[in-house]
């Protein structure tokens, strides 16, 4: 955040907290940015468990379940193909949930907390010409 | 050995791949010469002035990724073996998604040019960044050798260059053109030439996908059918797994290991972390990685018809016999299919891959050389912007001409490993810090430096042992050995797998855990609360040059 899309108000001190407003301390021990922080673990860290779960699952069944990744299903096409493409599938269908997750959950409430940041550290001045 | 006949005078007219190929070169120099800024700081030459898109890093990203190895690689090892060959391509793919969920809005929230700028964030600046930055420089160097190397193996094929200094000669050619993209056109322009090398690399295969699925009536059953029946006795095998890597119980934990590097590994590799800084944002960042998953996924949707293509329309015997082997799968399919003309433009396509690929791998380590390792190691962040940029253009000659003479010494060597040893470095020694200084508060410097420096020392080590160094069974025909050094007699091997990633990555999350606790020192409270509130909300965040 530069200090141009800075909020225009600073935000009242919460009470029992001794950090300033607006500095990064205050609004890690926020509620709020708990809530926040919360709401990302409670996406990213299952989905994670679930496709290095499912990813692993292939791999040893490729490893250690040939017979059953041999089954033929239609033609030329054995059980392992089509669990290999359903990896694809499951990728993308992973990419898409994450994305609208993100759009519509998680970015709103992260800008509203970012605005609350006062400390604003603009490196990018120096390379600014 | 007939089949190994089939040199280039039987396949194409090398003058017109080179022709095909010098027109990519001008073109894409051209548009160098146009987008570059003459007065470049940090923030232009390391990461394009952060003005990307999403869509337009997503398909730099996509061309940064798949090299060489992914597309002639795989391609290749579809057409001999099978179903083994496809179990590559999904470790790859699936691999983004610990990118996408875990590290690429997070670092780009956080960093600002390098991998080190996050893993050093809340930690001890020095040491820590000079671990990152030697995992970085060592990641990229084995990554780059194995590029320049390959493109030795590619012009036997497609230029009908066969002496060693022929191909020498091409290999500092290439070496030549990379310096030249990354000093003239930073990130910026070598940004650029990954979208145009993606751009046609998609195109040209999914052509090349259309004609060979037309030729079975777009019946795959009817394709992998072809391609069994071509292989001839045990063909059958090419629809199962277990074709490569089913032979013993110690090939399959060889596999196993494997997939586990690639899967963690391209998280980890910082020449992909460095691109989440050519946007402007987080969400930029996240759109980008968007891109790249669609466009990888599709991609290697494609190697596998190719794969099967190329065993079914020229076959497994005569693919192995081609001067570059496996790799030349894809070109000998394009040759059936195109004559001379597609078989030119897909060379070129492969040679632009390499150009691409090891420009952006150039542009990575002498930014992290000259950011990480000069300036706020050795000077202590004294340095000025352009100070840095002037570091980083003379390390990249220098990394230029390193790998030019390294790519000549490895050329004809056995370079798969290269790459996959690539992956499990970045995986055991990057993964573990970044996700921890992350995801875990109490995290500290201790645990950085046991995790970084475990998991380069283990994988090397391992690999130094193992038998993709020495020891391999000698083949019979020619009484070499298999593994790098080829005389069989050599062999001082002890350990039994190929690729390390299986023992080293979880060791080196157990050090960083064993690191963190048996040291009292953490970060300051400060610093973890910036860097968990930045890496969030993007709070602070670089911000985009200004465009003028």
């Amino acid at each position: 955040m530069s200090t141009s899309t800075r909020g225009p108000d600073p935000v009242p001190p919460t009470s029992g907290v001794e950090h300033p407003a607006g500095s990064y301390l205050e609004v890690a021990d926020s509620p709020e940015f708990e809530a926040l922080r919360r709401t990302f673990r409670r996406f990213v860290f299952p989905m994670s468990a679930l496709f290095l779960a499912w990813y692993l699952v292939y791999v040893l069944l490729s490893n250690y379940a040939k017979d059953f990744m041999s089954t033929e299903v239609a033609g030329n096409i054995h059980l392992g193909l089509i669990i290999g493409l359903l990896q694809f599938v499951s990728t993308f269908v992973i990419t898409t949930m994450y994305a609208r997750w993100a759009d519509r959950t998680f970015d709103p409430a992260a800008a509203e907390l970012a605005r609350r940041v006062h400390l604003t550290e603009v490196h990018s001045t120096e390379d600014a010409r | 050995m007939s089949p190994a006949l089939l040199a280039a005078e039987d396949i194409g007219e090398p003058a017109v791949n080179i022709a095909i190929f010098a027109g990519f070169v001008l073109v894409t120099l051209v548009i160098v010469l146009r987008v570059s800024r003459r007065k470049a700081g940090a923030s232009e030459f390391y990461a394009g002035g952060r003005n990307f898109t999403g869509p337009q890093n997503g398909v730099a990203l996509a061309g940064d990724y798949l090299s060489a190895a992914s597309f002639l690689g795989i391609a290749g090892a579809i057409a001999l073996f099978g179903y083994d060959g496809f179990l590559y391509s999904i470790g790859f793919l699936v691999a983004w998604l610990v990118a996408l969920l875990l590290v690429a809005e997070l670092l780009r929230n956080t960093g600002r040019f390098t991998m080190a700028d996050v893993l050093s964030f809340r930690l001890a600046q020095r040491p820590v960044r000079a671990a990152a930055g030697l995992s970085t420089l060592i990641v990229t160097f084995f990554y780059l050798l194995a590029q320049m190397a390959g493109a030795g193996g590619l012009v036997a094929l497609l230029l009908g260059v066969d002496s060693k200094t022929g191909q020498g000669f091409v290999i500092a050619i290439v070496g030549v053109l990379m310096i030249a993209y990354v000093l003239i056109g930073g990130m910026r322009g070598t940004t650029w030439v990954q979208i145009i090398k993606a751009g046609l690399l998609i195109i040209g295969a999914a052509v090349m996908v259309v004609w060979v699925l037309g030729k079975y009536s777009f019946n795959v059953s009817d394709l992998l059918g072809a391609s069994v029946d071509k292989a001839g006795t045990g063909g059958s095998k090419l629809l199962d797994p277990g074709a490569q890597y089913g032979k013993s119980s110690l090939t399959k934990l060889d596999f196993l290991s494997l997939a586990l590097a690639l899967v963690l590994g391209t998280a980890g590799l910082p020449h992909v972390l460095m691109r989440f800084y050519t946007v402007p944002s987080a969400r930029e960042a996240r759109r980008s990685v968007i891109w790249a998953i669609w466009l990888i996924g599709i991609f290697y949707l494609f190697t596998l018809v190719l794969g099967f293509g190329a065993g079914a329309l020229v076959g497994p015997k005569e693919i192995a016999a081609a001067p570059g082997k496996a790799n030349s799968a894809a070109p000998l399919l394009a040759y059936e299919l195109g004559g001379t003309v597609l078989l030119g433009v897909i060379a070129a396509v492969a040679f632009a891959t390499i150009l691409a690929v090891v420009a952006g791998l150039t542009i990575t380590a002498s930014a992290s050389f000259a950011h990480d390792v000069y300036n706020n190691v050795l000077k202590r962040g004294q340095v000025t912007s352009e100070g840095e940029v002037r570091v980083a253009r003379v390390t990249a000659v220098v990394i230029g001409i390193v790998a030019i003479v390294g790519g000549i010494l490895a050329n004809g060597q056995n370079i798969a490993f290269l790459v996959a040893l690539a992956f499990a470095i970045a995986a055991s020694a990057n993964l573990p810090t970044i996700l921890f200084s992350l995801f875990w508060r109490r995290f500290n410097t201790r645990g950085a430096l046991f995790s970084i420096y475990g998991g380069l020392i283990s994988c090397l080590v391992l690999i130094i042992f193992s038998p993709v160094v020495s020891g391999k069974p000698a083949n019979p025909a020619t009484g070499k050995s298999t593994s790098m050094i080829t005389d069989p007699s050599v062999d001082f091997h002890w350990f039994g797998l190929d690729n390390p990633g299986i023992v080293t990555i979880p060791l080196s999350f157990l050090l960083a855990i064993i690191g963190t606790l048996t040291s009292r020192k953490s970060s300051t409270p400060e610093k973890a609360a910036e860097m968990e509130v930045r890496s969030l909300t993007g709070a602070g965040a670089e911000q985009a040059v200004a465009v003028h």
